[in-house]
């Protein structure tokens, strides 16, 4: 699990734009709404059945296209992603904010 | 755990009251990261205009002023001339800028105004219930052109960028859009060019026009509306780098 | 010095960070003076594309802090009323002269005072007032300016001077002297860039239940107090008067020749001159009219102040009007023949027993 995100649910008002532009299909929108009534995005990586690798790898592009800025995503620099034998070098995605 | 990504300080924590999907809370967070990122919020001072995004001071945490309809360019001459130091931008939407506004953003340009602008183009009048506004495409339908708009009764979409790239004293002109991460990240490298240009002090207006989704009164979901913007809108908006005295295009 | 260059010295002395202007007569010797004059003093001159355009740039001025102003004539003054109210709303302070000219619509160039209800009563939307200076000299004029933007940072509010265009294009010796200012409060709610403190929001939308409603109560506090302090008005003789003729500006002057006139005659004229036209001096004509006396409006125009004069005098005794609208000089003689006519000896005055 190279990386995480924070979902604000309050915040979000589930709009589904994370949903689309996930590579990873790891977020879902949420079955309970929350305050103010919009269904939330939620981040599920096992959730989704039969995808292959679902694992979310810090790559904000969720954060990015979010209208209330409601993610918040953080990397774990120290494990190995995919194949074996392939680091994650941290500086594979290159500083974008 | 290191953290990618997170809220930026200029952009306050307030819960903003945009709809979902909307475009003006992604530019909120790329002008507050430009300005956090250049260290400019105790020199920067914005405008807010009449519109949806009248109450951007709610949201971003700078010296705020809201203006008239229409008028931020005029305010903003009046702000920049007598206070060169400071860092003067105006955000303002289609209606606010290419319909009554007109007058002031074409002189402010003529001028050659240093002030920085940011046009958030959504095709409709959003705070008033979705009217159609100069941007509004062909065909497009709106509370005032319910059977979609006719170039022989409304006119053609009006292009900004294009009416403003050929006046000197438009320093720096580019349109981008929100549909993608991908273009959300050149949007922003556009709006931090336009600030840096006016933080050196390079004599001209710069503007980056946003194309920018509108999902509630376009009447599609969030994501129909960026793929809209990628299909229908830049057919008659073009992306690009239309002007920018500073380096060749 | 013209009346319009003396203005524009005189608001320079004052210490004007900013002018804005658009052309139109009879008052294109301000922006053209300005032109020259304020970058020599590295400040800021700019013509606007319009006069809607200039008002919005006094706003954004004003917002930083700075000390700005605009003028103007008749139609372009209609042009900003809407700034005006924004500058009310926001609680901004500026400076706007409208150099009046004949109206309605393009009107003609020749003096008048036709504009008193849209400066008094205010012709942008919502509760709101403008202090109105209505000088009637040149050297007036140039004292209304550095009371102007007094009265403006005071009470961070537009005020506006009403000259008009004799005032502006006549030339009379004027001393132009930095006068003590009086103690102004700090503008700590200025836009200077939220350096090391809270950001500041200048606005004038209250959306919130209430907070539009608070605010106006907040204004009216304000002209409350001005309408106490800030009254200014000249008057001549009028204790022993029989008739009281009531005048502002370069009306007033006319006004002034007639009544010493009458005065030779043996008539018991005299006069009275606002010089706020708002906070009209509701007072001292309500006092002058205490005893049985006639007043007598002359105004350049088809009788707005009248409505003051006769708020004020509440029906207590006569008020009538003379006046040339749409350009028309007044004369001397004229107003000498209405006074000789409204005192023609009467047998018994119906009230005195």
């Amino acid at each position: 699990m190279a990386g995480r995100i924070i979902i604000d649910t309050e915040r979000c008002k589930g709009c589904g734009l994370c949903v689309t532009v996930c590579p990873k299909n790891s977020i879902v929108i949420s079955k309970h709404s929350n305050k103010t009534g919009y269904f939330p995005a939620q981040s599920a990586p096992s959730v989704v059945v039969g995808a292959k690798n679902t694992e979310c790898t810090a790559c904000c592009l969720c954060a990015i296209i979010c209208p209330d800025v409601a993610i918040e995503v953080h990397r774990d620099n120290t494990t190995i992603v995919d194949k074996p034998g392939k680091k994650t070098k941290p500086n594979l995605v290159e500083e974008k904010t | 755990m290191e953290t990618v990504f997170k809220r930026t300080p200029t952009l306050k924590d307030s819960i903003t009251h945009y709809c979902p999907g909307c475009g003006h809370g992604i530019a909120h967070r790329l002008i507050a990261e430009v300005i956090d990122e250049l260290g400019i919020r105790g020199r920067t001072i914005g405008i807010a205009p009449v519109g949806c995004a009248v109450l951007a001071y709610d949201y971003l945490d700078v010296d705020m002023i809201e203006v008239a309809h229409g008028r931020a360019p005029a305010v903003a001459t009046g702000m920049k001339r007598t206070n060169p130091d400071k860092i003067i931008f105006s955000y303002q939407g289609d209606g606010d800028l290419a319909s009554i506004g007109a007058a002031e953003i074409l002189h402010a340009a003529h001028r050659g105004e240093q002030i920085t602008v940011i046009f958030i183009n959504n095709a409709v009048y959003g705070m008033t219930g979705g009217q159609m506004a100069p941007t509004t495409m062909i065909g497009q339908v709106t509370a005032t052109s319910q059977k979609g708009r006719t170039a022989a009764g409304q006119g053609y979409p009006l292009q900004v960028c294009e009416l403003l790239a050929v006046l000197p004293g438009a320093i720096y002109i580019e349109r981008c859009s929100l549909s993608s991460p991908a273009q959300i990240r050149k949007t922003k490298k556009a709006i931090k060019h336009a600030f840096e240009l006016q933080l050196n002090g390079t004599q001209g207006l710069s503007l980056v026009e946003v194309l920018s989704p509108c999902p509630t009164y376009w009447r599609m979901t969030p994501a129909k509306s960026m793929e809209w913007i990628d299909n229908e809108m830049t057919k008659v908006f073009p992306l690009g780098r239309l002007k920018d005295v500073t380096c060749a295009t | 010095m013209c009346g319009n260059e003396a203005l524009a010295e005189a608001a320079i002395v004052a210490g004007c960070d900013a002018y804005f202007g658009y052309p139109i007569t009879p008052q294109n010797e301000i922006p053209a003076y300005m032109s020259r004059r304020m970058p020599e003093e590295g400040r800021v001159f700019v013509q606007s594309e319009s006069e809607l355009a200039a008002i919005n740039m006094v706003f954004g001025a004003s917002a930083t802090g700075k000390r700005a102003m605009t003028s103007s004539s008749s139609p372009g003054i209609s042009l900003m009323q809407e700034g005006i109210s924004y500058l009310a709303g926001a609680q901004l302070p500026a400076v706007i002269v409208n150099v009046m000219r004949g109206g309605p619509g393009l009107g003609n160039i020749a003096p008048s005072q036709s504009d008193y209800f849209q400066a008094t009563r205010g012709g942008g939307h919502g509760d709101y007032r403008t202090i109105v200076l209505g000088p009637s000299t040149v050297q007036e004029l140039v004292d209304c300016m550095p009371l102007a933007f007094d009265l403006a940072d005071q009470y961070r509010m537009p005020v506006m001077v009403l000259a008009d265009g004799i005032l502006g294009q006549m030339m009379e010796p004027i001393v132009l002297e930095k006068k003590t200012r009086r103690k102004l409060p700090s503008k700590d709610w200025a836009l200077t860039g939220a350096n090391g403190r809270e950001q500041n929001i200048i606005r004038s939308l209250w959306l919130p239940e209430g907070a539009l409603e608070q605010l106006n109560y907040k204004l009216q506090a304000k002209y409350k107090q001005i309408e106490k302090n800030e009254v200014l008005c000249e008057q001549y003789e009028v204790d022993d008067a029989e008739i009281v003729v009531v005048a502002y500006g370069v009306a007033a002057r006319i006004v002034r020749s007639a009544v010493d006139k009458a005065r030779a005659e043996g008539i018991k004229a005299g006069w009275l001159r606002p010089i706020t036209l708002w906070p009209f001096p509701t007072e001292q004509v309500s006092k002058a009219a205490e005893d049985f006396k006639i007043f007598l409006t002359v105004e350049m125009s088809c009788g707005q102040m009248l409505e003051d004069v006769k708020l004020a005098v509440a029906g207590k005794v006569p008020v009538l009007f003379h006046g040339r609208p749409g350009g028309g000089v007044l004369t001397v003689d004229e107003i000498l023949g209405k006074i000789r006519q409204l005192t023609i000896p009467v047998k018994s005055h119906p009230r005195k027993g």
